[in-house]
């Protein structure tokens, strides 16, 4: 549900200066992580950015934690949990994340050149779920 | 008042970047290159390529004569005594691991190798790993507050052990020229040989190596609006001499045995493998149009459009320079605000800046942050491209704050 709200509000945005509001509200709304969370264990490399990620499994299913100190950034970890919330290790594999970033009209943002955060974030995600 | 750049349209790029929209602020990690490199690429492969210094046939000796020629030229650009001190390497990167594997031989453990606070990673990380493989040690040139050397503090530091002086000429975070003639004067007269790693130096106006009075320098042809792929190693011939030999095949070899062989001498020697022909005579081509324009103007039109850069910079609230530039880029942070989301915001508005480290994380760790934006500048921006860039500053932080 929160996907499909978030899609159609990024599908209706216009413009950059929009979307850039947009994926700051996102990021508002990120659950934030305990001091214990932001841990050398669960940072995610990489990025120019501090960016960590947790996650755990419960029932087979994922569930994931993300923030970051840039606040754009923190707005894209937001859309990247709504999507993947809750599925379990299958569904996660058989996902195609670049569709969803491009369906919100963000799939630049998935470029692996370093000033960009969100890309190790999905390895490190792939990561996570290929070793569980 | 508007600022053009006389030299803009001799780089197809620029107009081509303009029609997606894209400023280019980001030269001091690579430039655009002239339509003379262009030219010379595709005339080289459009011509017929060939190897040098093997075949006996016309293509291989017009590719040969070409790439010779083009150690001519940057000898006469830098104003070496020969074109036999030019070493073509594949990139600065590869020249100071060349110096720093082939000087290895010299060294013992608890000898000294200095480099300074603000090296690029290039040019710290071969000594580095130099020094752990010997059990030397680094010692590590303090810079002030306005991102120079110190030069008390340096000629202090830099001692009978030292045995090699690795800096800059120019940095590429902060901008600022080093305090070069009385460093490697004093670093000579310790024993020590001198390397200046070149790449940002190179670019801005012409630097005489004799008078410099280094034994290595080392630039690459990408930064100085060439082909990626080609770095130069000028060194004086008694340094040269020093260096052993590092990588091996190719036509470096001058006899060789199933278990035994021997070698050629600087440049040849160095050159294993096959050279990056193309890229080695586009750099010769782009020597030949740089060397074209009226070196003054040149200067001129940068140190103008450097003044903008500093004045507009300065006219923002919060915005704290790293340094104090000197030539060609600025470093910032803006209080409060994170250099990610402010890159994020001005690529969205098609501003081609660099973000992060740049390539020298422990001069960052050093200033207490984690990175910082830069805005560099090339022969062919033009004042617009600052009003851009500033409009997209403003924008971006109306947003964020």
């Amino acid at each position: 549900m929160a996907a499909q709200e978030a899609l159609q509000s990024f599908e209706q945005a216009r413009g950059w200066e929009q979307r850039a509001r947009l994926l700051m509200q996102m990021g508002d709304r990120l659950a934030p992580l305990s001091d214990a969370e932001k841990c050398e264990n669960n940072r995610v490399h990489g990025c120019e950015s501090l960016v960590w990620l947790v996650a755990e499994q419960h029932d087979g299913q994922w569930q994931f934690k993300a923030s970051s100190d840039a606040r754009l950034l923190r707005g894209l970890l937001a859309l990247l949990l709504v999507r993947v919330q809750g599925l379990d290790s299958g569904e996660l594999v058989g996902l195609d994340l670049r569709e969803w970033f491009t369906r919100l009209g963000l799939e630049r943002q998935l470029s692996p050149s370093r000033s960009n955060g969100l890309h190790a974030v999905l390895q490190r995600m792939a990561e996570l779920v290929s070793a569980s | 008042m508007f600022q053009p750049s006389p030299w803009r349209a001799d780089f197809p790029a620029i107009a081509a970047l303009q029609r997606q929209h894209q400023t280019y602020l980001d030269s001091a990690a690579t430039t655009q290159k002239p339509q003379a490199l262009l030219d010379a690429l595709n005339h080289y492969y459009g011509h017929g390529a060939a190897n040098v210094h093997r075949a006996q046939h016309l293509p291989g000796a017009l590719a040969t004569q070409a790439f010779e020629t083009s150690r001519d030229k940057v000898a006469a650009w830098l104003n070496a005594a020969e074109s036999s001190q030019i070493i073509f390497t594949h990139g600065a990167t590869s020249a100071l691991n060349l110096l720093a594997y082939g000087l290895e031989y010299r060294f013992e453990a608890g000898e000294e190798i200095a480099v300074s606070a603000v090296e690029h990673h290039a040019n710290l990380l071969p000594w580095q790993q130099l020094a752990q493989r010997r059990n030397m040690r680094l010692v590590v040139l303090p810079v002030d507050e306005h991102g120079r050397i110190d030069l008390d503090q340096a000629l202090q530091l830099i001692g009978p052990r030292t045995r090699v002086l690795a800096v800059s000429q120019l940095s590429n975070v902060l901008g600022t020229w080093q305090p070069l003639p009385a460093l490697l004067a004093h670093a000579r007269a310790q024993g020590a040989l001198t390397v200046v790693d070149g790449a940002q130096g190179v670019v801005h106006g012409r630097h005489d190596v004799q008078q410099l009075g280094c034994d290595f320098y080392v630039f690459s042809g990408h930064k100085l609006y060439g082909p990626e792929g080609v770095g130069v190693l000028y060194g004086l011939p008694q340094a040269l001499a020093l260096l052993r030999h590092w990588q091996f095949g190719g036509e470096m070899v001058q006899l060789a045995d199933y278990h035994s062989a021997s070698f050629r001498p600087a440049p040849l020697g160095f050159e294993a493998g096959t050279p990056p022909i193309a890229g080695v005579i586009g750099l010769g081509a782009t020597l030949d149009y740089l060397a074209s324009l009226d070196a003054r103007a040149v200067e001129n039109h940068e140190a103008s459009l450097h003044q903008h850069l500093l004045r507009g910079l300065a006219d923002r609230d919060g915005v704290r320079v790293l340094g104090t530039p000197q030539a060609a880029l600025a470093s910032f942070v803006i209080e409060g605000v994170h250099n990610a989301d402010i890159a994020h915001l001005l690529t969205e508005q098609g501003i081609a800046v660099r973000a992060g480290h740049h390539c020298a994380m422990p001069l960052l760790k050093g200033l207490g942050l984690e990175g910082a934006i830069r805005v560099s500048l090339g022969l062919y921006n033009d004042s617009d491209d600052l009003e851009r860039f500033f409009d997209a500053l403003d924008q971006a932080l109306e947003l964020l704050r």
